[in-house]
């Protein structure tokens, strides 16, 4: 101790030991929290339809594949002299499926309703954010007459619910044909992602300072040769983090799926609840499909996580 | 390389006026530096040169073409910006090269290369054209975005403080490279600038620029001994030129309605007071190393001026004051001869 009282041993900015401690069983004891209900789904995926409703639950089991044939084919009950009359088993999933009396029929809707998913949330990502890219470069860059207003009304679409107008877009989609269709749902969700898309855009826009692009265009280029050589480039944070939020309410949409689309055009979130299984939900199947089903969003952010982070953080410090 | 005219041009932001009725003509090979404080319109003249600003009225011709209206790719210029002037996505060596690449240019690879090479080596940065542009000192930074200009051979070259975020021992050599340089190439510079040293020493020509109005053009020597007005004396000179007014110390016959006298260290001649002549007091000396300077009072008036390196005055001496031909000043602060 020195003779003022204050010690300085170590850094007053660098963490010391302990509070690095608890600081990391903090993010563990969360990351359990949150990972648990995944791990439960993917273990859930493996088990048999027995033992995944068994009370109380089990912790070991024998692992088995059978969510995940029925979850690809369609199956039917068939007599056991049909059975017995049938060639030998293909496959292990025909093996598992005949132990239950019945025989795969065909394969299930999952892989185009998968399909529709990657289609929809992708497509219209896209297109929220190459919207939301030029209109927020756009009003950071131009004299727009009522910028404040326009903007406002922008964000003004959020604010209710969107599933408050369900009825009147299900009228007019109805009206002019877009129940049911992909490009319909990919326009739903590119309408209600946009605002977001503009909002946050703007704000990594406008701390691209001007300076750049006007020294491109003195340099030779026109002025769209230089947001696409200089702006872009530099909102790649901004346009990657915009784009997995984005994509995260497109991917998950579940009410307006519903609602809107039945067959040819729906996505995997109305999709997973209706694999029924013989006397009772498929529960197997299910996980699965959810477990399948969390696969893209995963790899979509992990691809682009360095951005993410830096676009969560983005404006909490001044440079 | 070719000259530039700007005739009547005016430029307002909303309410304010930022240039107005701008007439200056910049000859081919000539280094002209605009003088002048914070917000006298100095960079917004460089803007309007370079197109990134329309005028409201007023013509500007480059190397004999109006170009009022056209867009800042056509107009042959290059633009060195005070600060963020480098792509921070790009290498050092793709900063460079980005001008050549540009659509209206079209350069071979090879041809690029060499150009890039060649100003790197003169702005002595070859060793770093790899590295991102973010990871480089400041005045290697500026070095890069002069370079960029450079790589060019434009009507002219503009630049905005381009040394003013650089310490005072960087900015001292780049201020010389860069005349040097401007000389080697017989490039056309319009220059920007609040300091008085690098418009002294790299000028051809000075224009002392108030409110966005021009108020003398003329050479570094004619602006610092012949200033048309209180202003333009003001802006050079180091110590800052002293303003008395008129009658506080005798200056035989002055010129008719002239109110202010103004003295610079060379206008004043200082004497230890023999008994009963003392006209000022010595209030202290600040020595600078290099400078001595020299604080008086005289009534209740406070002058600074340079004192003799050599010289044994201290605080608390009196001192006679005589002035040798100084500038004279009318009320509205006009020069009277």
């Amino acid at each position: 101790m020195s003779a003022t009282g204050i010690t300085t041993a170590h850094s007053v900015v660098a963490p010391t030991g302990r509070t690095r401690a608890i600081a990391g069983a903090i993010v563990i004891v969360y990351a359990l929290i949150t990972m648990i209900p995944l791990l439960w789904i993917v273990v859930t995926s493996f088990k048999t339809p027995d033992d995944s409703i068994a009370y109380p639950p089990k912790l070991l089991f024998t692992p088995s594949i059978e969510g995940y044939c029925n979850l690809f084919n369609t199956r039917t009950r068939q007599t056991p002299e049909y059975i017995a009359a049938l060639p030998p088993a293909t496959g292990q999933c025909d093996q598992l499926v005949r132990s239950r009396n019945m025989v795969i029929a065909g394969p299930s809707n999952v892989i185009p309703r998968f399909t529709n998913s990657i289609i929809i949330a992708f497509g219209s990502t896209f297109l929220a954010v190459a919207l939301g890219t030029l209109t927020a470069y756009g009003f950071s860059r131009f004299r727009v007459p009522f910028a404040n207003d326009l903007l406002f009304f922008i964000l003004s679409t959020r604010f209710m619910p969107p599933i408050a107008v369900a009825i009147p877009i299900y009228l007019m989609y109805r009206a002019i044909g877009l129940t049911d269709t992909k490009i319909g749902m990919i326009l739903l969700y590119t309408a209600v992602n946009v605002s977001l898309a503009v909002w946050l855009l703007k704000g990594f826009i406008d701390e691209i300072p001007r300076e750049y692009e006007e020294a491109a265009m003195i340099d030779g280029y026109s002025r769209l040769q230089a947001f696409r050589k200089v702006v872009l480039p530099q909102a790649a944070t901004g346009i990657a983090a915009t784009a997995i939020f984005c994509l995260i309410f497109a991917w998950n949409e579940y009410a307006f799926a519903v609602l809107l689309t039945s067959g040819e055009a729906q996505t995997m979130p109305p999709f997973i609840p209706f694999i029924i299984g013989e006397g009772g939900q498929d529960w197997p199947a299910v996980a699965a499909a959810t477990a399948l089903f969390l696969i893209p969003i995963l790899v979509f952010t992990i691809l682009l996580r360095k951005h993410l982070l830096r676009g969560i953080t983005f404006g909490a410090v001044r440079k | 390389m070719a000259d530039v005219i700007l005739s009547g041009v005016d430029k307002s932001f909303g309410p304010v006026r930022a240039v107005s009725d701008m007439s200056l003509a910049i000859a081919d090979g000539e280094f002209l530096v605009l003088l002048g404080p914070t917000g006298a319109g100095k960079t917004t003249t460089l803007r309007l040169v370079a197109g990134l600003e329309p005028p409201d009225a007023g013509s500007i011709a480059i190397g004999g073409r109006d170009v009022t209206r056209i867009a800042p790719a056509e107009r042959d210029v290059t633009f060195v910006f005070q600060q963020y002037s480098l792509y921070p996505h790009l290498s050092v060596y793709e900063n460079l090269a980005f001008p050549l690449r540009s659509p209206t240019r079209r350069m071979p690879e090879a041809e690029i290369r060499k150009r890039v090479e060649e100003i790197a080596a003169m702005l002595r940065i070859s060793q770093k054209l790899d590295n991102r542009a973010t990871r480089l000192s400041g005045g290697e930074m500026q070095r890069v975005a002069i370079g960029r200009a450079l790589v060019r051979r434009p009507a002219i070259y503009l630049m905005d403080e381009p040394l003013s975020s650089l310490d005072a021992k960087l900015r001292a050599d780049l201020r010389l490279e860069l005349k040097r340089i401007q000389q080697d190439l017989g490039a056309t510079v319009l220059y920007v600038t609040h300091d008085q040293t690098e418009a002294m020493t790299m000028a051809n020509r000075i224009g002392v620029i108030s409110a966005g109005r021009l108020i003398q053009v003329g050479s570094p020597r004619e602006i610092y001994t012949d200033p048309r007005n209180v202003y333009v004396a003001t802006r050079l000179g180091q110590p800052a030129i002293n303003l008395i007014p008129a009658g506080l110390i005798p200056a035989g016959s002055l010129p008719s309605g002239a109110t202010t006298i103004g003295a610079r260290t060379e206008h004043l001649r200082i004497a230890r007071a023999t008994n009963g002549a003392a006209t000022a007091k010595v209030d202290w000396i600040e020595h600078l190393g290099d400078q001595n300077h020299l604080h008086l009072t005289v009534g209740n008036h406070k002058l600074v001026t340079l004192a003799d390196p050599s010289s044994d005055l201290a605080g608390g001496d009196a001192v006679s004051l005589a002035f040798v031909n100084p500038l004279f000043f009318d009320t509205a602060g006009d020069r009277v001869r």
